[in-house]
């Protein structure tokens, strides 16, 4: 990343990079389960997320910025999603789409089913619900460019998260904005 | 069938309609090695964890091996510790896009367990849920299996009309995809005011707006291409290994339960199960696009049928099943559905055992892959509709 990854960059020159940065999140959709039937529903007409400049046609998790890890996570298939991650190039991002994805969901008792993908790889947005309307994710995805905006991209090359949101139980995105 | 005109073989290699005559080179003994292809399970030609060992000679597919399991949820043994309250918001996550028809058969499991009668308008209810919910699957498959075949256009058209039902059912179940609408004894609560109104008006939106999928999916020359022709299944192989559903229906079985063993109000109404020829690709997708028509009609039938009265019947505290076991199967969106319903009088079921049709129905890809071109092999896969979590459960 050249230089990026060792100095600051001043304020207007990391605000415009910001900008640009969150509004061209190719994304790549981990379909797992029924969440991954809401996901493509925000991507069609309706509720239309690449208006929010997210884009779903990545070729794969090389070309990502954004995983989107939808459904269920199930032991057998952890080892995948955590290879697909890897293969994803920094500044990267997660948001876990649904209960299944968040903890478990229904199966939290399920002897085959990971409880939560956040055990395997580093989340950025928690989305509620079994499964979570289109809507929730767009508030999703809008959460995640929040964050962008106010990213220092040193700190997260570096490897230093900002703690991960959860739609619904963390303080609004306005708090949370002026907070970092 | 007249609608189908007679099938061409498409020549490997050649555009339709044209030869293309090839000459082997040398005596045919040059040593070759086969190459294995894995696909998947994270792949986007196979909607879902769906993995598929490819034994490749050349481009050609010479054997095909599927490999399940990467969606194992434990369904069987989760519904061991649920009551049967519980159980259907269970179960009506294994095959997520048939969420409404699932439920429905672990309700008549435990009904008919409880030798429970279930009010008129109930039944009805239903019947009209259950159809709307079949569209709102075939939809989604013919969006995807044009993506897959390399047409986006097609999945735009179906969420159109998926997000109209879909509104629809939720207004009335406060679900989109996992309705929990059907209780033993009954449904949760009574439809709405206005419900039959706009269920009426989007059944006559979505009549009109079934010709552009005709226009745009199986009257397009590409996909004619991509599907004449390609993968047929017989009748006997099908019957063999227990493929049901359009599946089915396009080897020319007419065999569907709302028919041959009608449950709820089926026998009352007029239920039309189209069927296919020659059981290939195009075939399958055209029962599947044709079975959106007939679940219209059924629609428009029930939507004169619906009686006035209670959707609901008194229930103990704890549902308790007696001792005993059943066995009901309903017509699922993909095929058959089998619930075998074990229980020792206790709280929870013994045994819950599922017959699900994508299960069965993915079987048949190996047969139908072997001679394929490596193309057609992610054309045959998708045009065998099944869902991951109702392979895996
Ligand atoms: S959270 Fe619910 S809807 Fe989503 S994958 Fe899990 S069970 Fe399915």
């Amino acid at each position: 990343m050249g230089l990026m990854d060792q100095v600051e960059l001043p304020q207007p020159v990391k605000y415009v990079f910001n900008w640009g940065r969150k509004y061209s999140l190719w994304c790549f959709n981990f379909g797992l389960a029924c969440c991954a039937i809401e996901f493509i529903a925000a991507s069609t007409s309706r509720h239309d997320f690449i208006r929010h400049g997210v884009i779903p046609f990545a070729h794969g998790p090389r070309q990502a910025d954004l995983l989107v890890v939808s459904g269920t996570l199930t032991d057998k298939m952890a080892p995948a999603v955590k290879r697909l991650y890897e293969e994803m190039a920094e500044p990267k991002y997660v948001i876990s789409f649904g209960s299944c994805a968040n903890c478990g969901g229904p199966y939290w008792d399920s002897y085959s089913v990971t409880k939560g993908v956040d055990q395997i790889i580093p989340v950025d947005v928690y989305v509620p619900g079994c499964p979570p309307r289109p809507e929730a994710l767009l508030d999703g995805i809008i959460a995640l460019q929040h964050r962008i905006q106010n990213e220092s991209l040193k700190d997260r090359i570096a490897g230093r998260r900002l703690d991960p949101v959860t739609l619904g139980a963390d303080a609004p995105l306005a708090l949370e904005g002026s907070s970092s | 069938m007249s609608e189908l005109e007679t099938k061409e073989r498409i020549q490997p290699g050649s555009a339709p309609g044209e030869d293309v005559a090839f000459e082997i080179i040398g005596d045919g003994d040059f040593p070759t090695t086969d190459m294995s292809l894995s696909i998947g399970p994270a792949h986007p030609a196979t909607h879902g964890v769906f993995r598929i060992v490819l034994e490749m000679d050349g481009e050609r597919v010479k054997r095909a091996t599927p490999v399940i399991g990467y969606m194992h949820r434990g369904f069987e043994k989760l519904a061991e510790y649920r009551d049967y309250r519980q159980i259907k918001a269970l179960v009506n996550r294994h095959d997520w896009l048939s969420g409404f028809s699932n439920e429905l058969g672990v309700a008549l499991a435990v009904e008919t367990m409880l030798e429970m009668e279930v009010p008129d308008r109930a039944q009805w209810i239903r019947m009209l849920m259950a159809e709307w919910n079949r569209i709102l699957n075939h939809l989604m498959f013919i969006g995807s299996y044009a993506l897959e075949l390399g047409a986006i256009t097609p999945m735009f058209y179906a969420f159109r009309e998926r997000d109209d039902i879909q509104a629809l059912m939720e207004s009335a179940t406060g679900g989109r995809l996992h309705f929990t609408y059907n209780q033993v004894g009954g449904l949760k609560i009574d439809l709405p005011k206005g419900f039959l109104q706009e269920s009426r008006r989007i059944s006559t939106q979505v009549r009109e707006r079934l010709p552009d999928y005709d226009d745009l999916v199986l009257g397009n020359e590409i996909f004619h291409g991509r599907t004449k022709g390609v993968g047929p299944l017989s009748t006997d192989v099908a019957l063999s290994i227990g493929v049901t559903g359009p599946t089915l229906h396009a080897t020319g079985v007419p065999e569907d339960s709302r028919v041959t063993e009608p449950y709820l109000k089926y026998g009352e109404i007029d239920v039309k199960v189209p069927v296919g020829e020659n059981g290939d690709a195009f075939d399958r997708f055209y029962c599947l696009l044709r079975r959106i028509d007939a679940s219209l009609d059924i629609i428009d039938q029930v939507h004169d049928h619906i009686p006035a009265g209670p959707v609901n019947s008194k229930l103990p505290k704890m549902v308790k099943a007696p001792e005993g076991a059943t066995y009901v199967r309903t017509e699922n969106p993909l095929g058959q559905l089998g619930y075998w319903l074990e229980s020792d009088g206790g709280r929870t079921p013994w045994r819950l055992k599922m017959r699900t049709p994508s299960f069965s129905n993915v079987q048949a890809i190996p047969h139908l892959m072997e001679g394929a071109l490596l193309p057609d092999a992610i054309s045959i896969l998708g045009s065998v509709f099944f869902v991951v979590g109702d392979i895996d459960r």
